[in-house]
């Protein structure tokens, strides 16, 4: 895990310094609101449908457990009880005074946590692979290159301005658990022909209401030429992104009008330019980065064997527990989406206690997912057990990672003042009626995505199922779409036709997966099986 | 329109700036004004006979000028470097990092505020075009 320096410790507390002032600022009333709005979200702050909201960045979603008995600390002491895991890997406390902000701000900086670029037109937190330096496909652990730019993005002072946010992950294997391809820059850490790691870079990707997966602009640009080469494609955009139509100003616009070529082009041209202003970090630096990302002291000569005869566990090991790099160890997906739960919530106590047990199993390590779940990633085999009783005690151990109701939703209308419908309700509702843990194992992977509005902050447009929320003259309706992915089959889902009720939706999703039990050839995930047969059968079985 | 906020030893220049086309028009100008959209690398062949560019900031919220200011700063233009519009004081320090070294903001700068803005990062993650030693740079000597 990183480690911050002097350096980072005061830059950090300069940051909350001049929060404070431009709080008082703004309580005071120097400033307008309309002056003051770029600057409290360019540290998180939101003003929601009923209180402030506050997004705290997890950089590229790790964590230690003191910083997550923090987060437990702030959902106690400052919120309700509880907090709100992201599709960006970050977390959000929705009843936040704003007055008590500075202060949430100071507590965090005592565990090297902050807000800094969780929202605004800049760079946000940058997103990775959860299982990095965990997983068994990775050919390097891409945290070290997510640091490396969340240093660089750091109070960047030629894109604090863009015309829009800016998101980017960073992964290290060929299976995608970032929806890598649909982020501002998706980077993909390779190596080359040489053996030399380096970058291989997509740009322009996005969801939104124009959703668009990002077509790779530069195979491989080496770590000497990292900083540079991802300076000119910002630089590129902050000059030619559009700002006169906030729903044209992502830089999937302006690369889908000028086409990838000729924004390749330009990005070489500055790239030329830039490159000369020894702006790139040196291999020593990177070196020093990544020796805080160093594996732990894995045991060797452990067993791979688990004692498979509690058949609840035996369930749980099935869906939740995924391949690690080191012998006898594995990955552990704890889920955050009970039955009847919201997606992404834990309270302080259950945030508690998975910091405890990443401290006694994991080597002190969490992970946020996009999924909205948490993730243990070092815990040995022979422990795993132990792990899956305290998590069940504490109602963490739902086996359905990846399954129907392992649910990606947004907070929609229960919160946010831009939806046009619930989504938390709708996720009850269809987790409720698949609950049966059987049937959504009979029924396979299938990443059921839903937003309460067009602004897809829970990816509809990626989910195997995807949901969207509608304004219909007054009132809530439901799209359907199929198709979507936004692993490294990437896809980008169609909808069905008219959209439905909130009962509606979650009898037409019934119907859609019976069309697949009936259809599905051997090992064909639902996904799959839309993709053969197409849109056609699904539609006489919904609308027919 | 409020003073120039100034962070330069010589003299304001006295010229007004005129638009790009009347400059690029023009074979004697030596101060010219960018609008947002225009493309500072225009002016690059004729840099050595600037003493001020000024660029604009239609809204505090359009950032096309801190590239432009880069962009004059890393092409080695020395002159006075000027942004001028909806210039905030929290931009200011960003502005500066930029290569802006003269600000013309259309409403006052609270000078107190904006003293403890500019004294407040001691030092800065990324290099820029300013004379801040990047954090990487000072880590690895
Ligand atoms: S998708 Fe819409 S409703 Fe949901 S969180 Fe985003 S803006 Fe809000």
């Amino acid at each position: 895990m990183y480690k911050y320096d002097e350096y980072d410790h005061s830059i950090v507390a300069a940051r909350i310094d001049e929060f404070r002032d431009q709080v008082r600022r703004r309580l005071e009333g120097h400033m307008t609101e309309d002056q003051f709005k770029p600057l409290r979200l360019m540290n998180g702050l939101y003003l929601q449908l009923h209180a402030y909201m506050l997004r705290v960045a997890v950089p590229y979603g790790t964590m230690d457990s003191r910083q997550m008995r923090m987060l437990g600390r702030i959902a106690r002491k400052y919120d309700r009880g509880y907090g709100h895991f992201t599709t960006r890997q970050n977390i959000q406390f929705n009843w936040i005074k704003l007055a008590d902000t500075p202060e949430i701000l100071e507590e965090l900086a005592t565990v090297e946590m902050h807000a800094i670029q969780t929202s605004g037109n800049c760079i946000r937190n940058i997103s990775s692979d959860q299982f990095a330096g965990a997983a068994a496909d990775e050919v390097t652990d891409p945290r070290p290159w997510a640091e490396l730019l969340r240093q660089w993005s750091t109070f960047h002072p030629e894109f604090t301005y863009l015309p829009r946010k800016f998101k980017i992950a960073v992964i290290a294997s060929d299976t995608d658990r970032a929806a890598m391809r649909l982020h501002d820059i998706g980077i993909q850490i390779v190596k080359n022909d040489a053996g030399e790691l380096g970058g291989r870079i997509y740009v322009g990707g996005g969801m939104g209401r124009t959703p668009m997966i990002a077509p790779l602009i530069k195979d491989f640009v080496p770590f000497a030429d990292f900083i540079s080469y991802l300076e000119a494609c910002l630089r590129v955009y902050n000059r030619y992104g559009r700002r006169d139509n906030i729903y044209k100003a992502r830089i999937k616009i302006l690369i889908h009008e000028l086409g990838a070529d000729k924004y390749r082009e330009e990005v070489e041209a500055e790239f030329q330019a830039v490159k000369q202003l020894g702006i790139d970090p040196p291999q020593a630096e990177f070196d020093r980065i990544a020796a805080h990302f160093a594996p732990p002291a894995f045991e060797t000569g452990l067993s791979d064997a688990i004692d498979r005869s509690d058949p609840n566990f035996a369930a749980w090991v099935d869906q939740n527990v995924s391949a690690h790099k080191a012998a006898g160890y594995a990955v552990v997906t704890v889920s955050l989406k009970p039955t009847g739960g919201i997606p992404g919530d834990a309270s302080a106590d259950q945030i508690d206690i998975m910091a405890d047990l990443a401290e006694r199993f994991s080597f002190n390590e969490l992970r946020v997912t996009h999924a909205q779940n948490i993730v243990l990633p070092h815990v040995a085999k022979h422990d795993l057990f132990r792990v899956y009783q305290m998590l069940a005690h504490a109602g963490l151990a739902e086996a359905n990672l990846d399954l129907i109701s392992d649910i990606i939703a947004c907070p929609g209308l229960d919160y946010c003042s831009l939806a046009n419908a619930r989504s938390i309700p709708v996720a009850q509702k269809i987790a409720q009626r698949f609950a049966d843990l059987d049937r959504q194992r009979e029924l396979g992977e299938l990443k059921l995505k839903i937003s309460g509005c067009i602004n897809a902050c829970g990816h509809h447009h990626a989910g195997h199922i995807g949901i969207l929320g509608v304004d219909r003259k007054g009132t809530e309706n439901f799209q359907l779409l199929f198709g979507g992915s936004g692993a490294e089959d990437v896809s980008l889902g169609k909808i069905t036709g008219p959209g439905f009720s909130e009962d509606g939706i979650v009898d037409a999703i019934e119907k859609a997966t019976n069309v697949y039990l009936a259809q599905r050839d051997r090992g064909e995930r639902f996904v799959d099986t839309y993709r053969r047969i197409g849109m056609e059968p699904f539609k006489e079985a919904i609308y027919g | 329109m409020v003073d120039a906020i100034r962070f330069r030893d010589d003299e304001a220049h006295d010229e007004p700036a005129v638009t790009l086309d009347s400059f690029l028009g023009q074979s004697n100008a030596t101060a010219v004004r960018i609008e947002a959209g225009e493309d500072a690398r225009v002016l690059l062949p004729h840099l050595d006979r600037l003493a001020l560019v000024e660029v604009s900031f239609p809204k505090f919220r359009d950032g096309r000028g801190y590239s432009s200011g880069r962009i004059l700063r890393e092409a080695g233009y020395t002159g006075e470097l000027r942004a001028q519009g909806d210039v905030l004081v929290d931009q200011i320090p960003l502005m500066r990092r930029c290569g802006f070294d003269s600000f013309a903001p259309e409403a006052p700068v609270d000078a107190a505020v904006l003293e403890a803005s500019l004294a407040r990062y001691s030092v800065h993650y990324q290099a820029a075009a300013d004379s801040h030693i990047p954090v990487w740079k000072r880590r690895n000597g």
